[in-house]
């Protein structure tokens, strides 16, 4: 038969060749080095840094935000984006105010919370799928619309009577050192992580990204994943929402305010394409410690809010850059490469 | 028209080119003549390296050898506007064009005529050439229509009147009938009979055989970079031509075999859609290649994609073994044991960006893991089978599809689908813009598959593929079944006339 024929005379591997080179291109080791470099210049710089319980701390910093980055991250693979989440948490804590002060216990607050999350990221995900408009469009608009609820129903006011029950969640140490929040965090990336890498699931979801409507004629049912994953950065932010008004103890309408662009900034400086089809929950996990690491060290060092958004936003650009640069002057050298054979042909 | 019998003068001459790529050599030393009022077809497969010639004539490329002369003296071109400044233009394949600007302004987009000494558009003097050229070439278009508004076809006349306004001597004509209708490529070969008359010299690119053979007077044929043949037109036929591009002639091209004919196996009754196709039924048998012919727009991957579940018809049914069923999704359809390979493979078909491996294991990916977690191994069990069977030429089965030929990409797509196993395969336009090679390699695949009692239904816009492969053909014209041929009686003739709504009243 002709198949047995072409395979002798062809032979195709099983993979690509592996080389230690690839390994240091991968958009994760590039980060984790700069991840080391920012380590190794804070503990030159502060004596405060390299210390266990300073260390376990500054995750509070970072924590609630990461844990939005995570389904942000499927979200943008499958090409929408969601930049209402920061107003979702101020609609959940809104919420939460309001049962908590119609006396309801620690479970319900988070019931509540979880829930106004799972609606809000409902609401988006039927607006997007549902009637088809732009991801962006969409959440530019509940970006404006959840947060107005917020400050329509608090006004000036604040909630600051929460019972002291619901303290743990966001103040809470687990092993007497580290912060619930950052446990949670972890446990939730690996969640993630085991979701996107390993399972179905996740194989579709960057078939869905790279081309949805190659997916859709797969028979994928692209709108569902979608929508689903709106529920998902939802739900998360819903538990954002517990945790961050655990940890503050009360509501304002202007709770987590600009957060959206930190998250969506820790999710492309993962190594996630904004325009969707790749990136990693490791490279996002990697890219969220450094932000909180280098935080952490410019506070140390009383460096002002401004200079740490202007060097985030270099980061992003430079780590944007490299591999960019890199893979031209691979080109480069490859042409040259050839020229030279055909010369002494 | 009386041609002249002395030897025209040459106005083209490209000696020796040749072009470097990473990982390819794209042209080897390649030679060629254009003479003013003549047409010359360049042919050659997808990636011998007309596409590169046209770029180096157009001065998009740097050669890194060899000369060119027009109208006997050397050029050198560094930059685009050098290459139209010494008279050649060229109307490309996807013409470009300002879809929200006029007719006019689309003709002198770059050189703008201006007013004296002023540097301000001159707009009555601009819409004053452009209807000058569009009379030469007897096209109705309105100078200030924009170009939003044109058809495929009157886009290529406007690329025309721009080769026209640059006053080129030589026009390249890239694939320009790749899209237009029967009816508008006659008005394009007007046309381009017209630029001959008047002395300019052609180049005219084209997968067509028979619009060559039609217009060309003389031919040039590359294969992988390198000149093969050239001389008159009137000394070759197709074969001839199919020989030199590929090195096999055209039954290697259309194995046909003969397979025994079962039981109808499928049939859709009374398929209609609100706007794309109308009461439609046919029946398909086991062992059977059913051919679905007719123009860009009757309706046929509409049809097809209707049939998968893809889109939902208006009314209609399908019955599969004498049971009709319901197909709301592709999945049902999969279930049944239908499989779709979509006409455009780059946007429906594959997903370039992922692996062969991940591309060809997508739709049975449940299958083929273990509780929802993936299984490489099982994958890679998959896709080597599928991969053997349809040999498909890659370095590893991890390389991203879209580092692959257009040939393997597509037999990565049908590989996909085989992985099914499905009794029932849609072919929609298998073979569109892959080279020769991997074409036999398609249809000769097809001759195995009905001869293991699949049935195919292999939709084409291209004529020799339906009759040289097709056991009974069916021809659609705006959206309905306009007629029925078996192997015998399809001839380019009845099938042609039926299919662009010539026989209507039959």
């Amino acid at each position: 038969m002709s198949a047995t024929r072409e395979t002798e005379r062809y032979t195709v591997a099983d993979k690509a060749k592996w080389s230690v080179w690839s390994i240091f291109q991968t958009w994760e080791v590039i980060l984790l080095t700069l991840l080391v470099f920012v380590f190794i210049v804070n503990s030159n710089t502060s004596p405060y840094f390299l210390n266990t319980y300073n260390l376990a701390d500054a995750t509070f910093n970072f924590s609630e935000k990461a844990i939005i980055a995570l389904p942000m991250a499927l979200v943008i693979i499958m090409r929408d984006i969601d930049i209402s989440v920061a107003s979702i948490i101020a609609l959940c804590s809104m919420l939460m105010g309001l049962g908590a002060e119609a006396g309801i216990g620690v479970p319900g607050l988070i019931m509540i919370g979880l829930a106004g999350g799972v609606a809000a990221g409902m609401f988006n995900g039927f607006l997007v799928t549902g009637l088809g408009l732009p991801a962006i469009v969409v959440t530019i608009g509940t970006f404006t619309l959840f947060r107005g609820i917020a400050y329509v129903v608090l006004g000036d006011g604040a909630v600051t009577t929460y019972p002291a029950g619901l303290r743990f969640f966001g103040q809470g140490y687990v092993f007497g050192i580290i912060p619930f929040e950052f446990i949670l965090f972890l446990l939730l990336a690996m969640v993630f992580g085991v979701l996107l890498h390993f399972t179905v699931i996740g194989r579709r979801i960057y078939a869905i990204g790279n081309n949805p409507i190659a997916a859709r004629f797969t028979g994928i049912a692209v709108n569902r994943y979608r929508f689903v994953a709106f529920c998902l950065v939802g739900m998360m932010a819903g538990l954002a929402a517990v945790l961050l008004t655990s940890r503050i103890g009360s509501t304002r309408p202007n709770i987590a305010l600009g957060w959206e662009l930190e998250i969506i900034t820790m999710v492309v400086l993962g190594g996630v394409n904004i325009l969707g089809g790749s990136g990693t929950i490791p490279g996002v996990v990697i890219a969220v410690l450094l932000v909180g690491m280098v935080t952490f060290g410019f506070g140390l060092l009383n460096i002002p809010g401004i200079i740490m958004t202007v060097f985030i936003g270099s980061l992003l650009i430079i780590t944007i850059s490299i591999p960019i640069l890199v893979q031209r002057l691979r080109d480069r050298a490859r042409l040259r490469a050839q020229q030279a054979e055909v010369g002494t042909d | 028209m009386v041609r002249e019998t002395a030897p025209k003068p040459v106005i083209l001459e490209v000696n020796g080119l040749s072009k470097q790529f990473p990982g390819v050599k794209a042209l080897d030393d390649v030679s060629l003549t254009v003479r003013a009022g003549e047409v010359m077809a360049l042919v050659g497969e997808n990636g011998a390296g007309k596409s590169t010639i046209v770029k180096i004539l157009t001065g998009i490329y740097k050669p890194d050898g060899g000369s060119i002369k027009v109208d006997g003296t050397s050029v050198n071109f560094v930059r685009p506007s050098d290459s139209w400044l010494a008279g050649i233009s060229a109307i490309h394949q996807e013409t470009s064009v300002f879809e929200e600007l006029t007719v006019a302004e689309n003709i002198f987009m770059g050189h703008q005529p201006t007013k004296p000494r002023v540097p301000l558009i001159d707009w009555r003097d601009m819409h004053q050439r452009a209807q000058e050229i569009l009379d030469r070439m007897d096209v109705p278009i309105s100078t200030r229509a924009l170009v939003r508004d044109l058809s495929v076809a009157q886009r290529h006349i406007l690329g025309v009147a721009k080769a026209l306004s640059h006053d080129a001597q030589v026009v390249i004509m890239d694939e320009p009938s790749a899209s237009l209708s029967r009816r508008e490529i006659e008005q394009l070969m007007v046309i381009v009979r017209q630029l001959r008359d008047e002395g300019k010299g052609v180049i005219f690119i084209s997968h067509k055989f028979d619009e060559i053979f039609e217009i060309a007077d003389r031919y040039t044929v590359l294969r992988d970079g390198e000149l093969v043949g050239d001389g008159d037109i009137s000394d070759v036929n197709q074969d001839d031509l199919v020989k030199l591009m590929v090195g096999r002639s055209l039954d290697e091209v259309f194995p046909k075999v003969d397979v025994p004919i079962g039981e109808v196996v499928f049939s859709v009754d009374g398929f209609t859609h609100d706007t794309e196709f109308d009461d439609i039924s046919f029946t398909l048998r086991k062992g059977e290649i059913l051919g679905f012919y007719g123009l860009v727009g009757a309706g046929r991957s509409e049809l097809m994609q209707a049939i998968f579940g893809i889109t939902h018809p208006r009314s209609g049914t399908l019955v599969l073994d004498g049971v009709q069923v319901k197909i709301d999704s592709p999945v049902e359809a999969m279930r049944a044991g239908l499989a779709y390979v979509p006409e455009d493979r780059q946007h429906q078909g594959a997903i370039l960006p992922m692996s062969i491996r991940k591309n060809m294991t997508l739709p049975l990916i449940e299958q083929l893991s273990h509780r929802g977690f993936l299984n490489r191994r099982k994958q890679l069990g998959a896709t080597k089978e599928m991969g053997a069977r349809l040999s498909v030429k890659a370095a590893h089965w991890d390389q991203q599809v879209e580092d692959l030929s257009g040939g393997n990409q597509q037999k990565v797509v049908i590989g996909k689908w085989l992985a099914t196993r499905p009794r029932i395969i849609i072919l929609d336009e298998p073979t569109k813009g892959i080279d020769i090679g991997s074409k036999a390699a398609v249809h000769e695949f097809m001759g195995e598959l009905v001869a293991q009692g699949l049935s195919v239904i292999l939709v084409s816009s291209e004529l020799e593929e339906v009759r040289g492969m097709a056991d009974r053909v069916i021809v659609m014209h705006e959206g309905r079944i306009r007629g029925e041929f078996n192997r015998r009686d399809a001839t380019p003739e009845n099938i042609v006339s039926v299919a662009s709504g010539l026989e209507l009243a039959a």
